[in-house]
């Protein structure tokens, strides 16, 4: 169980002519496309899965820019209006003190976005192409992809909670910006651009490699 | 235990496809409290633990609870120059139904409240007739693929880290009252983790599977 590298000789179901289920791992005959125990679709491959990660990807981008333009809170105190952006809403933050809630903002609609964004493309390039590292860390890269998207959600569930809260008529209040749509749908399109991603694939030229060897 | 060539290939039923690397493995019966782990990618294959079943559902039904009293009872009161603003969960989710905002409340809706209010619910359709010694109700596959797929989405433990940022964001500028709508959504959280972390996928599989055919 120690072993870290690649382990030489183990087959696939894929190599044996059989199609495994990636939701309930039963193996079924070569040609099956409707898992005999749990009945989801199945298929050798999922042929389709880079196609949809890109697409998704950079529907993700795309509706990033404009999160990180626009406002996110519009902020009201005394008759006047003040509008931030994520950034903004950060650097408030610090000038505040609050560092501690300042780093889990910015870890959260900054650094998890962008890096999601870089780890899921090296992801799609590294099945066609030659990379560095190997199965082992991508497949450890892509679960911890997986994991942490949803936590991105933070800053638009931050923006609700405030505008519900502050809502003191003249003296007070905060409304959501058009940013917290664009924000919520960027982070829902990287989701579905990792779950579209089938990690059977990372693992496929090691074991080509091994077999046809 | 993981095959090397296709020679030695039993029967399918006895077989078992890593679901992130598709490695082959003989399919063996896990005792309880042990964990099987994939060959090649380590991941967790099997980890089937005692009385599982039934603590799931308890947990499930415990969080169904907890929903409702999250939803119905005050959740955050604010104070400030004397005057009071009370904020349930249902004003919360509401917030951004003025203006463009509007189509984030639905989604709110459905990450905060809906979805995983429809894991519980459907965890225990499956789980429950099993755990009682029927036979699993009719498209009990079906809800559990629904309940497995809705996973990501259901975000409840992210929106309560946002509550928590928020309540930061305010602390300086007002008092802040937590209500206990708060707290049954806490509880909520903790349970969810709990059960998630009682959850087999491919164990719950097979137990249904099994119980389908007997």
């Amino acid at each position: 169980m120690e072993d870290t590298g690649t382990t030489p000789g183990v087959l696939t179901a894929k190599a044996a002519g059989l199609v495994g289920c990636v939701q309930c791992g039963r193996v079924n005959p070569a040609g099956t496309t409707t898992c005999g125990r749990c009945g989801s679709q199945v298929s050798t491959r999922d042929e389709t899965s880079l196609q949809r990660v890109w697409a998704w990807l950079f529907a993700g981008l795309v509706v990033y820019i404009p999160a990180n333009i626009y406002p996110m809170l519009r902020t009201q105190i005394l008759g006047q209006e003040s509008n931030s952006t994520i950034y903004g809403g950060v650097v408030d933050l610090l000038h505040h003190g609050s560092y501690g809630v300042a780093a889990i903002v910015f870890i959260a609609s900054i650094i998890i976005p962008v890096s999601k964004f870089i780890a899921i493309a090296y992801l799609a390039l590294s099945i066609n192409h030659r990379v560095k590292l190997s199965a082992h860390t991508r497949h450890k890269l892509y679960e911890v992809v997986e994991f942490i998207g949803r936590w991105s959600m933070i800053d638009v569930f931050v923006v609700a909670i405030l505008s519900s809260l502050v809502q003191l008529d003249f003296a007070a209040s905060i409304n959501p910006g058009i940013a917290a749509v664009s924000f919520a749908l960027s982070v829902s399109f990287t989701m579905l651009s990792a779950e579209s991603f089938d990690a059977r694939l990372i693992w496929d030229a090691d074991g080509d490699d091994d077999h046809n060897g | 235990m993981s095959l090397e060539t296709t020679g030695d290939l039993p029967d399918l039923s006895e077989l078992i496809a890593c679901p992130n690397c598709d490695a082959l493995h003989l399919e063996r019966d896990v005792a309880p409290g042990d964990t099987a782990y994939c060959v090649r990618c380590h991941a967790v294959l099997e980890a089937p633990r005692k009385t599982a079943m039934t603590r799931i559902i308890m947990l499930a039904l415990a969080a169904l609870i907890l929903m409702v009293a999250a939803i119905f009872f005050p959740f955050l009161e604010l104070e400030a120059a004397g005057r009071m603003h009370r904020s349930s969960l249902l004003d919360t989710i509401m917030a951004f139904s003025n203006g463009l905002t509007a189509p984030l409340t639905l989604a709110m809706v459905a990450l905060i409240v809906v979805l995983p209010s429809i894991r519980f619910i459907a965890l225990i359709y499956v789980l429950a007739p099993m755990a009682a010694g029927y036979p699993p109700a009719r498209h009990a596959e079906w809800a559990f693929r629904i309940a497995d797929h809705l996973r990501p989405w259901a975000m409840a433990e992210v929106f309560i880290v946002g509550v928590a940022v928020a309540l930061v964001k305010v602390a300086g500028m007002a008092h802040i009252f937590i209500g206990p709508a708060f707290w049954a959504f806490v509880a909520l959280v903790i349970v969810t983790v709990l059960k998630d972390n009682f959850m087999s996928r491919l164990t719950l599989w097979k137990t249904l599977e099994r119980r389908r055919a007997s």
